[in-house]
């Protein structure tokens, strides 16, 4: 193939090795400390107040670093993990169900689709249980049984009960829990809030990152801050499809800038896309709604077994149902991961038993668990997301069953870090959803919650300060030529984007460039789709460089101009995750090529060939470099992954 | 249906403002709100003039960031749902809708509907919350919770942050936005150590950042879209009054 080349594998992820459970311990006692005093005299920039960046920051300061956070919000408490609804995991085994950390790793590891590091996962699933603990004490209202314990729901991917939840809204309770042990860090001063800012480039001196470019979004200043090291933690990239359940201001920005740089984005191809969405109503929409995988607990999942069946639902008998997530995965019935239940949904669509207006949805239907538990019980469990459905679709679903349909969701690629969550660039680390590390191909539910706050609270700070203590830097400030030559970068790039006072919005740009990954790139991948979709990308993406119409100028808030600089760089990943997929041949978790099933239909992995992580470099030229990273199995050893 | 639109413009804080109308043609029942506000913004792009400026993000009622006054409402007609959720069934084929910022001295406006709400930061980081480093937490079920008194934190603690309670209040009043918090961590044994201080100095920062007394009213909770009840401002008069009563340095008083 054409469209890149193959440079050195990754050799080192700076993994210790050694019993799986012992190496994170380990790790901890072998890494460098900076002690108190010193810790105050170095400045750490985080891009992002997510509970991964929001619990970094809070946790950093309370360390006794000099913390710079910066958010596009107008307030750190709006990230958009605030929208996550379910649960997190965690391997407390309360319920006494079996459960274990070595669990959580084994499902989270089998959930990815042999496609993630084991050494991290175990980590992440030792954390798990101090997750939950640290919340508790900041007064998170988790959901409780009648004795005062927590209770706990499960989820998909898992025959154990081990989400912990407030009601629907659990991004929102530990997300507010983060916000708010960093507003006590800035009350006291030892953070420094600048919200309303974007980070547009990445300040690299001497090959370490050592600061950023952020332009204030009220006024449009362009500042230059620097730091002895840099975090991002700014989310996912789901919005490169246009319709995504992410929030309209989610962008790829600070972690394309950071890849043009010499950060590497591993496996961008890995997308999740979620089964239980609010279908399109029309072409005016602007974003997409999930309902909780949560719902599938008690939820039925149908269509009609008949093609073109339109009666309505409550006038289908029971035996011209299809129930078919418990037609074709008995044991694990409607609580099949994710990857494979929107398969199943577009599968059923595919063959003209979709239900809607648009024949694009399938039934969620709560008909039985209101009989058996009563209409009170499901309200309390789900009340809030029902009304929420009622909102949006003007249907009533104690009445009638919820339609439901595959949507973009999350991310499991990103940037690529080390075990110690550093990029390829050093002085640059990587946490939450912006990075590739922990969930393989395809992540279980309730685990990106884990892993943010894994990751901000626990993991980075111990391999933040062994990096800055084995790193004696210098103070480089503002007027250093790289810094100025990355401020320039960013001033010219606006300049230009004002300039082409085109014919067409930056949204119906977006929107077209939706279509054509959600088309090509999205449940299911082809050769011939993929190798359409990056001329059709490069096509449109010139296209936007001369058409683009950008109002206003660049002196105070200008959203038109925000959203211009995002879609500008979600052009460029769009062409990567197409090249990412298109060398990919095998299907895995999220990614499933079409020419790589087995007979039945599910992915068909190739681990002679793909047991590894692609990591793409830049190189400026448009054909980027792979390097990879082998993957090794020592402790769950890669199976054909059934939940039949 | 066919709309027009009267829509707040104000291209900065130091600018006056003004209504400016607009007709918005073929709107569909089932956009959102927000949705329509994109019509309008994509051809006035196209007709060289600037768009509305308005917040947003999640798009699905947790975020908090929209902030729309519509017809003199907060978050508009529909009980219990922020703009961002409301759909323009909700109206009728040839309405007129008014459309305006939070109007409230502590909130200005950067531009058109966009306002300025970092007072309701300042006001958690003066107390809002439970000092518990990272890691020094006890295990999660040293401490059992009654189910009512979580389940109680949990209505409190699903205030979205958005200010409707303060752009309805004729006082310009956040006091159910720090009521609520208040309630949450004082209903819950980990919030017990900090109880007093944290109310005094909430409402301490309250008051500084421009913020209006609190008189009864209660339009603060009928525009809530979460549905924060009146109450919580009960409870933290109650904690607030037992804090000012406390002698000052006297441990256990």
């Amino acid at each position: 193939m054409d469209l890149y080349t193959e440079g050195d594998p990754i050799a080192d992820t700076r993994a210790p090795d050694g019993p799986v459970e012992t190496r994170w311990d380990r790790h901890r006692f072998e890494m460098k400390l900076v002690n108190p005093a010193n810790r105050r005299k170095l400045t750490v920039i985080v891009v992002g107040t997510g509970l991964a960046g929001g619990s970094a920051a809070a946790t950093l300061a309370e360390q006794g670093y000099h913390v710079k956070s910066y958010c596009y919000q107008d307030s750190p408490r709006r990230a958009h993990s605030i929208a996550a609804q379910g649960g997190i995991n965690a391997a407390k085994n309360y319920r006494n169900d079996g459960d274990s950390v070595h669990r959580l790793f084994y499902d989270t590891v089998k959930g990815g689709d042999f496609r993630s590091r084991e050494s991290n996962v175990h980590r992440l699933a030792e954390v798990s249980v101090n997750i939950i603990d640290q919340c508790v004490a900041q007064g998170v209202p988790f959901a409780r049984e009648y004795g005062g314990l927590l209770d706990t729901r499960s989820f998909g991917g898992a025959q154990v009960q081990r989400t912990f939840y407030a009601r629907g809204q659990t991004g929102q309770q530990l997300l507010l829990g983060a916000y708010q042990a960093l507003e006590r860090q800035i009350g006291l001063g030892n953070v420094e809030m600048n919200a309303r800012h974007e980070m547009l480039e990445l300040v690299v001196v001497d090959g370490r990152a050592r600061g950023i470019v952020v332009r204030d979004m009220v006024t449009g200043e362009i500042s230059t801050e620097m730091a002895d090291a840099v975090v991002l933690a700014s989310g996912g990239y789901g919005n490169v499809f246009y319709l995504s359940t992410n929030a309209k201001g989610c962008n790829v920005t600070a972690s394309w800038r950071a890849h043009r740089k010499g950060a590497y984005f591993a496996n961008p191809c890995y997308t999740q896309i979620h089964p239980t969405c609010i279908p399109v109503s029309g072409d005016h929409q602007s974003k997409l709604t999930l309902m909780s995988e949560s719902l599938r607990n008690d939820g039925r999942v149908w269509v009609p077994k008949a093609k073109g069946d339109d009666r309505g639902p409550r006038d289908i008998p029971e035996d011209e149902r299809d129930y078919y997530l418990e037609r074709i995965y008995p044991s694990f019935g409607n609580l099949v991961p994710r990857d494979i239940a929107s398969r199943a949904a577009k599968n059923v669509c595919d063959e003209g038993r979709g239900v809607g207006p648009t024949g694009l949805g399938v039934y969620l239907d709560f008909a039985d668990a209101i009989d058996r538990l009563g209409r009170k019980a499901i309200e309390a469990k789900y009340g809030n997301l029902f009304e929420m459905y009622e909102r949006i679709t003007g249907e009533d679903p104690y009445e009638v069953p919820m339609r439901i349909y595959p949507a973009v969701h999350y991310t499991m690629g990103g940037l690529w870090v080390d075990y110690d969550l550093q990029s390829t660039v050093p002085g640059l680390f990587v946490i939450g959803e912006a990075n590739f590390s922990d969930h393989g191909a395809n992540r279980l539910g309730a685990s990106a919650l884990m892993q943010g706050l894994a990751d901000g609270y626990f993991v980075l700070p111990s391999t933040l300060a062994n990096y800055l203590a084995a790193n004696p830097m210098e103070k480089v400030d503002a007027s250093h030529p790289e810094a100025v030559a990355a401020r320039t970068d960013v001033e010219d790039r606006i300049t230009r984007l004002l300039a082409i006072n085109g014919d067409r919005t930056v949204d119906s740009f977006h929107r077209e460039l939706g279509q054509i990954m959600w088309e090509h790139c999205g449940m299911e991948r082809s050769d011939a789709g993929l190798r359409k979709a990056i001329a059709e990308i490069r096509a449109l993406r010139e296209q936007f460089w001369q058409r683009v119409r950008v109002p206003g100028d660049g002196e105070g808030l200008n959203q038109s101009l925000e959203k211009a600089g995002r879609v500008a760089d979600f052009f460029e990943l769009a062409e990567l995750m197409c090249v990412d997929a298109l060398h990919r041949e095998e299907s895995c978790g999220g990614h499933f090529r079409a020419e790589y099933q087995t007979p039945d239909g599910e992915a068909q992995r190739d681990d002679d060939r793909f047991a590894y992580v692609a990591a793409w470099e830049y190189t400026g030229t448009g054909e980027p470099v792979l390097h990879k990273e082998d993957l090794t199995f020592e402790y769950v050893h890669p199976s054909q992954r059934s939940y039949k | 249906m066919n709309l027009t639109l009267r829509i707040w413009r104000q291209t900065g804080p130091e600018d006056k403002g003004r209504m400016v109308t607009y007709p918005v043609p073929d709107v569909s029942p089932d956009m959102s709100f927000l949705e329509m506000l994109d019509v309008l913004n994509e051809r006035l792009i196209l007709d060289g003039e600037e768009p509305v400026a308005f917040d947003h993000d999640c798009r699905e009622g947790i975020c908090g960031a929209c902030s729309l006054m519509i017809n003199g409402e907060a978050h508009g007609p529909q009980r219990g749902t922020t703009a961002c959720q409301l759909h323009m069934r909700q109206f009728s084929d040839g309405d007129t809708i008014d459309i305006e910022p939070w109007r409230a001295r502590a909130f200005p406006v950067i531009k058109d509907l966009v306002v300025n709400r970092n007072a309701f930061d300042k006001i958690i980081a003066a107390g809002g919350y439970v000092t518990a480093p990272t890691g020094s937490a006890p295990e999660a079920h040293s401490t059992p919770v009654p189910k009512d008194d979580a389940d109680a934190a949990f209505s409190s603690a699903a205030c979205i942050g958005c200010g409707a309670c303060v752009a309805a209040c004729p006082n310009g009043s956040g006091m159910l936005f720090t009521a609520a918090k208040v309630t949450q961590l004082s209903l819950l044994p980990q919030g017990q150590p900090e109880r007093y201080t944290r109310v005094i100095g909430m409402v301490d920062a309250h008051d500084e950042a421009g913020f209006g007394g609190c008189t009864n009213i209660g339009e603060c909770t009928s525009a809530c879209p979460k549905g924060i009840p009146l109450n919580t401002i009960g409870r933290l008069n109650r904690d607030y009054l037992k804090a000012t009563t406390k002698r000052a340095g006297t441990p256990g008083s």
